[in-house]
């Protein structure tokens, strides 16, 4: 057995990163990343294509391991070797930017999947979960429709509702809607604003920057792997770096 | 001998037929399930399994089946093990056999999108769970249709049985022959026989290439 996360106190944040580094091969990616996300509170990673955003995250869910450092996710130790990997991924929910519902299974089957087969949860009740965690998408009508039969927005909504249907304490986002239409965009964002007024947890790193500043808590700016620049949505409006005032400029 | 060609002769012939679809029959069943494991072997988290595995591949692909066939029919013997010719015929296709579905099925699996196998773990899936019921059943779909092809070439190589001393069409075909004397027209029974045995394949194999091509959202069978 792996140690018990360690009870959560009001005081502990969700996540917490600490000096964390990570190389690939020589390309050193995370140059001593910190940051910390509070329960109920939203963080978002904006940052350059390539400075380490993605890898960030990837991190926290223990898609890469860290040569350095500490990440603590609600309790678990996610850079000790003991770590229970399953135990974190039931409480972390990661949303990528490619769809990736699975595409032999309806929405409804790629939703009950997991809650079945991991808590074996009954079928009766999952697909009554199911039903929920898709209204709350506002993807309700496509229950039995396949991920190919439905649009990249509706898909991504899909994805979501998939990693809900777990019940995480945490939601992981890497730039869900990049590859997106622009005006399929907003509906996903819509969902996530929704799940943010609900007082979700969540990390997404993402380009559109007016959505950044309107749900952020705090805004993480990275830069060649270093956190560069970090604090309220505010940060935004008046850069203490040239960096980020130079991507904020470009990125508007 | 002489004479000219008869029923009995077809008869002959057909019951060669028969024993040409049992040797692919068991090819496929028994190449089949060694294929699997040959499969999950391929891409197994062990790297020594997947080091054994490999080797095994390498091996048989480096190996005419006709050499196959000689090794388990006269070479076992001559170490002590008395073996059939259908047994011989049967385990050698099905050594064969496993080692290029295990190649075909492997490529499948990994070719099923990284982007899958993440989403999968992200949703905490063991990594049994992961296999059966995300990445099988979209590899089942790619694999399909270069099986089907390949099992064509399986029943056209069952003619090499022959050489063990089976009997299955082309023997048959030999052996009728050596009483009339009608090459030309003998062979071309046979080609016709071996062409209806595995024209249908073919179009089906064709068919679901297409079909794959289109990504229905269906699968094809469950794993
Ligand atoms: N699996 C990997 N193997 C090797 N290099 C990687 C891998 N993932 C990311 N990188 C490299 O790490 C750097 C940061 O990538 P990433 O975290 O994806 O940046 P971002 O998400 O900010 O665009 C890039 O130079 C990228 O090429
Ligand atoms: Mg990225």
């Amino acid at each position: 057995m792996s140690p018990a996360p360690t009870s959560a106190t009001g005081q502990d944040p969700a996540v917490r990163l600490s000096d964390v580094h990570k190389s690939f091969g020589t390309n050193k990616v995370l140059d001593g990343v910190s940051f910390d996300v509070p329960r109920g509170s939203v963080t978002t990673i904006i940052g350059r294509s390539g400075s380490g955003k993605s890898t960030a995250l990837r991190c926290i869910d223990r898609f890469e391991r860290i040569d350095r450092g500490e990440i603590t996710v609600c309790g678990h130790r996610v850079h000790e070797p003991s770590l229970d990997l399953r135990a974190l991924r039931l409480d972390v929910g990661i949303v990528f930017q490619s769809y990736n519902l699975f595409p032999h299974l309806t929405v409804e089957e790629n939703i009950i999947l997991a809650p079945t087969a991991v808590k074996k949860m009954p079928k009766a009740e999952a697909r009554e979960l199911a039903r929920r965690v898709l209204a709350q998408v506002g993807l309700e009508e496509k229950l039995h429709a396949y991920p190919e039969q439905l649009s990249g927005g509706q898909q991504q909504r899909g994805a979501i509702a998939r990693s809900l249907a777990m019940q995480p304490k945490v939601m992981l986002f890497d730039e869900v809607t990049s590859a997106l239409d622009p005006e399929l965009t907003g509906e996903v964002l819509k969902v996530i604003e929704q799940l943010a007024a609900d007082g979700m947890t969540m990390v997404l790193v993402t380009h559109e920057m007016a959505f950044a500043r309107g749900i952020a808590d705090q805004v993480v700016f990275m830069h060649r792997g270093k956190v560069h620049e970090i604090g309220p949505a505010a940060i935004l409006s008046s850069p203490a770096t040239q960096e980020l005032a130079q991507f904020v400029g470009t990125g508007l | 001998m002489g004479g000219s060609l008869n029923l009995n002769h077809l008869l002959f012939l057909l019951q060669g037929a028969g024993w040409t679809v049992v040797l692919s029959v068991l090819a496929l069943v028994g190449g089949g399930i060694l294929g699997f494991a040959v499969a999950l072997c391929r891409v197994s988290a062990s790297r020594a399994v997947r080091l054994v595995s490999g080797g095994y591949v390498q091996l048989i692909q480096g190996t005419p089946l006709l050499v196959i066939m000689f090794l388990t029919y006269f070479g076992l013997p001559a170490i002590g093990f008395r073996i059939s010719p259908l047994a011989a015929a049967g385990a050698s296709l099905t050594i064969y056999v496993g080692a290029y579905l295990g190649e075909i099925w492997r490529g499948a699996i990994q070719s099923v999108p990284r982007p899958q196998w993440e989403a999968a773990e992200g949703l905490a899936l063991s990594r049994t769970q992961r296999m059966t019921r995300v990445i099988l059943p979209q590899a089942v779909r790619i694999a399909t249709p270069p099986t089907v092809g390949f099992f064509v070439q399986i029943i056209k190589n069952t003619s090499l049985a022959s050489v063990v001393g089976f009997v299955e069409l082309a023997r048959s075909g030999q052996i009728i022959n050596n009483s009339l004397f009608e090459p030309f027209l003998i062979y071309s029974i046979i080609a016709v026989i071996y062409f209806v045995l595995c024209y249908p394949l073919s179009r089906l194999s064709r068919r679901l290439e297409r079909r794959a091509g289109q990504g229905r959202g269906q699968t094809l069978a469950p794993a």
